[in-house]
């Protein structure tokens, strides 16, 4: 589903240049639950990004479902990541004065969806926060912030969930739902890729690709 | 249906925060509210104005001195203090076909004494064809007459703030009031009718025949040796015989004044509309001067809402960063903020045209010496203001709207 062919990033910094990504070459196929982990400068979330169609690659090629969308319009790639991808940020990013409901149609309203409060309704099901659709993220726990994210990200049924450190502002316990939730969601058909830097999280992935400097320094299936 | 959507999302962002968003419309408030007051305020003065000349006459022309040698209106204006014009002048006027009444009329100010008491009035001395040329009717009394003019009667007419200065409740015809020293009597009082488009009030005015007013109070002589008259005003029958009646006096008056063919009138014949045209290019340019004022404040309005704008897409830089990386494309962002903007401006223009409207109808109610201006708010005006509020609200929100539509969204996620 996913061909990066030698990506690379280079960030222009005044007159310095600053490679990020140094010619990244893998592929993902549909289904898979893959960890993408690094330390804090690899080019994981630069990856990550590349990925979910947030930003392009200065060079190299990327083929998601057999098309090249590696030079795709700023409209398009808003359009893809409406429609194909669902993400989900350390910080929630939540809006704090809407709904959690509110919340979660919110990519609907970009895609001009019909039953946006329906699909939103199931969404929520689908992570067990339906009672609390209602209530406002300052109302709600961390851990409940983040299924609200999930839920968000799954409202139009994209083809892959990106979650980038879904899990660095919660506690153990928490941690422990999300993680279950993404793989059950795996196991549901839908592709994960999970950006992290803890090994025990990777640990629970079928595959980890290791970043190191902006490279692929190991690529290893998760027994 | 996205833009009802967009529109829920704009109305809830400006009720998140009520102060400010009051705070910003204040300007907008003022700004759309002061030009439509003046503006309203100046159309009614302007109203007034063509109101009371198509009461008194679209066919009454002015016959005044003027001096040939200062160049237009300079002319009517030194050629006052010439006295050219006599009553043998107004006589042969009168005589013109069409001319259904000839007033002259000679001005000063005099103080009236009667017993203990006295005021001051603007004192006309003119003939019976003035009740008849400038509509008056009489409170009490009678008006003067052809028999008070041909004997040169010491008789007086006052206007009914004259009456209540002088006389309080009391019936004043028949009384005796002191003039310039002379003992003139009481014959009318006239109905109380406000300021006239002259600059006086009618109130405060009194009428005496111009034959007692010439050889009584204030004696003036032509050059010939007769007595002067300042003005003549002339009625017709009918506004379309102007041109020719003008120039039937132009003629007349050349011919007693034995003007040469080659040299000019030593007097102007002028319409009242002419005489009003400078009423009303002033009344227009203190409209356009009122205006613009309020247009200034407009402006300051809009600087307000884009200065807010931007504060709100600053402090928003995460919640664009999302949207855009849930899906909103550029013209989404853009869209959002713009409405936004537009909604604080539509709903300022609103609240002001409302105060406008209510500080209009205020206006109106005021009493003005007898009369008020009628400053109404046109639906034309409305339409005007409900445009101009959202036009600017669209054009100061479109920077703030543009740089938002423009953010990063994987930098606006990483902000604050």
């Amino acid at each position: 589903m996913i061909e990066l062919e030698n990506i690379t990033k280079i960030y222009r910094m005044g007159k310095v240049d600053v490679p990020a990504l140094r010619g990244i070459t893998l592929s993902i196929n549909q289904g898979e639950m893959v960890a993408l982990i690094g330390v804090s400068g690899s080019g994981k979330s630069t990856l990550m990004h590349i990925i979910g169609c947030l930003d392009k690659s200065t060079s190299g090629r990327y083929i998601f479902d057999g098309a090249d969308v590696s030079r795709l319009n700023d409209n398009k790639l808003a359009e893809m990541r409406n429609k194909k991808f669902g993400f989900v940020f350390q910080e929630y990013n939540l809006l704090s004065r809407a709904s959690a409901l509110a919340n979660v149609e919110l990519p609907l309203v970009y895609s001009s969806s019909r039953n946006s409060h329906k699909r939103a309704m199931e969404a929520l099901e689908r992570v067990g926060l339906a009672e609390r659709a209602k209530h406002k993220p300052t109302e709600l726990s961390g851990g409940e912030q983040q299924r609200v994210a999930i839920a968000r990200a799954l409202v139009n049924n994209p083809a892959i969930i990106l979650a980038d450190e879904p899990t660095g502002n919660l506690d153990s316990a928490s941690t422990a739902e999300i993680i279950s939730i993404f793989r059950q969601l795996n196991r549901d058909g839908i592709t994960v890729v999970i950006v992290t830097h803890e090994a025990d999280i990777a640990a629970q992935t079928q595959r980890t690709i290791r970043l190191y400097d902006g490279k692929v320094v190991s690529d290893e299936k998760v027994a | 249906m996205k833009f009802i959507e967009f529109f829920s999302i704009a109305i809830r962002s400006l009720l998140a925060n009520k102060l400010r968003s009051a705070l910003t419309m204040l300007g907008m408030i003022i700004g759309v509210g002061a030009v439509i007051v003046l503006m309203s305020v100046g159309a009614g003065l302007q109203n007034m104005i063509t109101s009371t000349f198509e009461e008194l006459g679209t066919n009454l022309l002015m016959v005044q001195p003027a001096n040939p040698e200062a160049p237009g209106i300079m002319g009517m204006m030194y050629g006052a203090f010439t006295a050219n014009l006599n009553m043998d002048d107004t006589e042969a006027i009168g005589r013109i076909r069409s001319v259904t009444g000839v007033v002259p009329t000679n001005e000063n100010f005099v103080k009236l004494i009667a017993g203990n008491e006295e005021t001051t009035a603007v004192i006309h001395g003119s003939n019976p064809d003035y009740q008849k040329v400038y509509g008056f009717t009489m409170a009490s009394g009678q008006f003067i007459a052809e028999v008070n003019l041909a004997r040169r009667d010491m008789v007086v007419v006052v206007g009914s703030k004259v009456a209540e200065d002088l006389f309080g409740s009391d019936d004043p015809v028949g009384q005796r009031v002191k003039i310039k020293g002379k003992r003139f009597t009481v014959i009318g009082v006239m109905e109380p009718r406000g300021i006239s488009m002259f600059g006086f009030s009618w109130d405060e005015l009194v009428v005496t025949p111009i034959t007692a007013y010439q050889a009584r109070l204030f004696s003036q002589k032509t050059p010939s040796g007769e007595d002067a008259v300042q003005q003549i005003a002339v009625q017709l029958s009918s506004a379309e015989v102007i041109d020719e009646v003008t120039e039937e006096i132009e003629t007349l008056l050349r011919k007693r004044h034995r003007i040469d063919a080659d040299e000019d009138d030593d007097f102007a014949v002028l319409s009242l509309e002419q005489m009003l045209g400078t009423f009303e290019t002033i009344t227009l340019a203190l409209t356009l001067f009122l205006g613009m004022i309020g247009a200034i404040s407009l402006l300051v309005g809009s600087i307000g809402i884009m200065n807010i704008m931007l504060v709100s897409v600053t402090e928003r830089t995460r919640e664009i960063g999302l949207r855009k990386a849930i899906g909103a494309k550029r013209r989404d962002i853009l869209l959002q903020f713009l409405l936004e903007a537009a909604m604080l401006s539509l709903v300022g223009g609103a609240i002001g045209l409302t105060f406008a409207w209510v500080a209009a109808w205020g206006v109106s109610q005021i009493d003005l010496g007898g009369f008020s201006i009628n400053a109404t708010v046109s639906p034309l005006i409305v339409i005007v203001a409900v445009s101009v509020s959202v036009f600017i609200g669209l054009a100061s929100g479109m920077y703030p709207a543009m740089r938002a539509a423009r953010l990063n969204p994987i930098d606006a996620l990483r902000y604050g």
